[in-house]
């Protein structure tokens, strides 16, 4: 079933047209690669999805449904959500409170039950969940530290915690493993493969080619703003306009 | 968890303190103490606010609101004190409720600005509207609260009041700051757009603050003015937002109790300077010029300054073959 409907989606920003009649297909299930040089459009084309920026033209569809020009709130809370390029987390905070933010949708509550607290049984169940899932993430010895404190693997993996934890449908991840050595991008990877194998959606941005090809079942590639190619890991990889956009690059194919 | 005892058994000793020390202080002094008491709800409902990383320059105003709205529940409508004392507070909740909607379009400078205009409106409207605000020269003859006997006149009776009720007001505003609400609302302060990445309506939660934040401080205006007896424009103005500002300054704003120590400390302080009248301002000038250079972190961070203090002048005597 398609989860995501990406429909000649045109994002133009003054003279620059940063994305251009773009459409594609996400699966429920799948490891869905976004790829493409530096300036594709696929830092863009997740703002698009997640409403932190809206189309041009074109429109998106989750669950068969048009969510064009919604809040990114509202769109989280359908079950969408994401990591930033650059890594974001709550800095001020500690590693377990960023995480319990990330489980907003399930814990929010109102000033009165927050005053007497009358959802006890929600945020104790919250509270539970959060701590299995930084156990998950190798992150449940640092719960009681600082965000700003992590090392740099660390702060990544917290980051997709605080995704995770909002229980999303889909997940968008804009380049996890950028600046890790080759064993953190392997674990990280495990952890992808199993975040998927929980029922998670995953459309994932990144330009460590091994990584994308070892992990990805399907690919989408953005040059210059356009839909380049689309297919499976070997098909891509074996795609002659990819490997001409690539050039220079070719090696890590 | 013998910490949150020894925390109780602290609170429970201030709280016994105020009770007995209003006897033993001079008339003017019980005075003070009432206004400092007040202004303590005035600077930890402004905590709330700032939680979210908004400064306002509107909280004054907001105690105005609820100060004319508690004057003219009483004196115009008739009603008992003990009504208008909540009502102001929902008074200034929904005059913020409708400035959201401006206000949360514009964030930092831009919100502090705007914050600062609508203040201004809101005050230009007590000026020129004459009838029912009374002009420049305010509201007078603004009823004492009334129960059983109890002579509400008497600033000691009154300093219970308030204290009570200040009370209330700080334990409700700390189970806030702790709650999930809280949490989410640091949250929205340092990364918004992560906070609406996890489903935060961040426009929502900053409205909250600043709903919730301007109801407590109409309850605090509510409390100064039926003491004093009258009200005017130029009390709410920017004049007392300034000290407002000085007094989370100079305290700090990584607790809830900084803002607290700051008010408490400066107003000592000011009050020690009593009778160098033109002086004062200059010296609040220096004490914030001082604390910023000196106490970045604000009073709340003196303990932990002193304790690190100490224990390197530990680690010092104890020479070099300790360290490394
Ligand atoms: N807010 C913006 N205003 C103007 N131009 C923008 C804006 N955001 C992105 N662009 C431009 O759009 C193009 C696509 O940018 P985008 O960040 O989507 O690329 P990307 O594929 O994510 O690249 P990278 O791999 O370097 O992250 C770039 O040329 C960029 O300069
Ligand atoms: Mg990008």
């Amino acid at each position: 079933m398609d989860l995501l409907e990406i429909r000649q989606v045109t994002k133009v920003f003054g003279g620059l047209t940063a994305l251009n009649e773009v459409s594609f297909h996400v699966k429920s299930g799948n490891i869905h690669g976004l790829i493409g040089p530096n300036g594709a459009g696929k830092s863009t084309m997740f703002k698009n999805i997640s409403g932190f920026s809206t189309p041009t033209s074109g429109d998106i569809f989750f669950n068969g449904h048009s969510i064009k020009g919604r809040k990114p709130s509202e769109i989280a809370h359908l079950g969408v959500a994401r990591t930033f390029q650059e890594t974001t987390l709550f800095q001020e905070l500690t590693v377990l409170e960023n995480a319990l933010v990330g489980a907003h949708k399930r814990a929010k509550t109102n000033i009165f039950s927050a005053i007497f607290n009358l959802d006890r049984h929600i945020q104790q169940e919250c509270m539970e969940k959060t701590l299995s899932m930084l156990d998950f993430m190798g992150l449940a010895e640092r719960k009681n530290q600082l965000a700003s404190e992590l090392p740099l693997g660390s702060q990544r993996a917290l980051a997709i915690t605080i995704a995770l934890a909002s229980e999303p449908v889909v997940l968008l991840m804009d380049e996890p493993f950028a600046g890790m050595n080759p064993e953190e991008t392997r674990h990280m990877m495990g952890l992808t493969e199993k975040v998927r194998q929980s029922g998670v959606t995953i459309v994932l941005v990144e330009h460590d080619m091994k990584a994308v090809m070892g992990i990805c079942d399907y690919l989408t590639v953005l040059n210059f703003g356009s839909l380049l190619a689309e297919g499976t890991p070997d098909a891509i990889r074996h795609d002659a306009k990819v490997i001409r956009a690539y050039l220079g690059n070719t090696e890590a194919m | 968890m013998p910490k949150k005892y020894t925390n109780c058994a602290g609170l429970a000793g201030l709280l016994a303190a105020l009770v007995i020390v209003p006897h033993f202080l001079k008339y003017h002094h019980q005075d003070f103490l009432i206004f400092l008491t007040i202004n303590v709800l005035v600077v930890s409902s402004y905590r709330l606010v700032t939680l979210t990383g908004e400064w306002s320059l509107i909280h004054a105003v907001m105690m105005g609101v609820g100060a004319y709205a508690s004057t003219l529940l009483t004196k115009s409508a008739g009603l008992s004190f003990w009504i208008s004392l909540p009502l102001a507070g929902c008074v200034a909740g929904a005059v913020a409720a409708i400035l959201c909607f401006p206000l949360f379009r514009m964030t930092q400078f831009y919100f502090l600005i705007g914050s600062f205009a609508a203040g201004e409106a809101i005050r230009l409207c007590w000026i020129h509207f004459i009838q029912p605000f009374g002009g420049t020269g305010g509201i007078s003859g603004i009823p004492f609260p009334e129960l059983g006997n109890i002579d509400f006149l008497e600033p000691v009776p009154y300093f219970y009041l308030v204290l009570v009720i200040v009370t209330l007001c700080l334990v409700l505003l700390y189970r806030i700051e702790k709650s999930r609400i809280g949490l989410t609302l640091r949250a929205v302060h340092w990364k918004a757009p992560l906070a609406e990445s996890v489903g935060v309506d961040t426009w929502k939660y900053r409205s909250l603050a600043f709903i919730i934040g301007s109801a407590f401080v109409g309850i605090a205006g509510s409390l100064k003015v039926h003491y004093l007896g009258t009200v005017t424009p130029n009390q709410y103005g920017i004049g007392f937002m300034v000290f407002i500002l000085i007094w989370v300054i100079v305290g700090g704003y990584a607790t809830f109790y900084g803002a607290i120590i700051g008010v408490v400390v400066l107003s000592i302080l000011d009050e020690s300077f009593r009778g160098f009248e033109e002086l004062r301002p200059a010296i609040y000038g220096l004490i914030l010029i001082a604390s910023i250079l000196f106490l970045p972190s604000g009073l709340e961070s003196v303990p932990e300054r002193i304790r690190g203090w100490v224990s390197n002048r530990a680690a010092a005597r104890n020479g070099p073959g300790i360290q490394g």
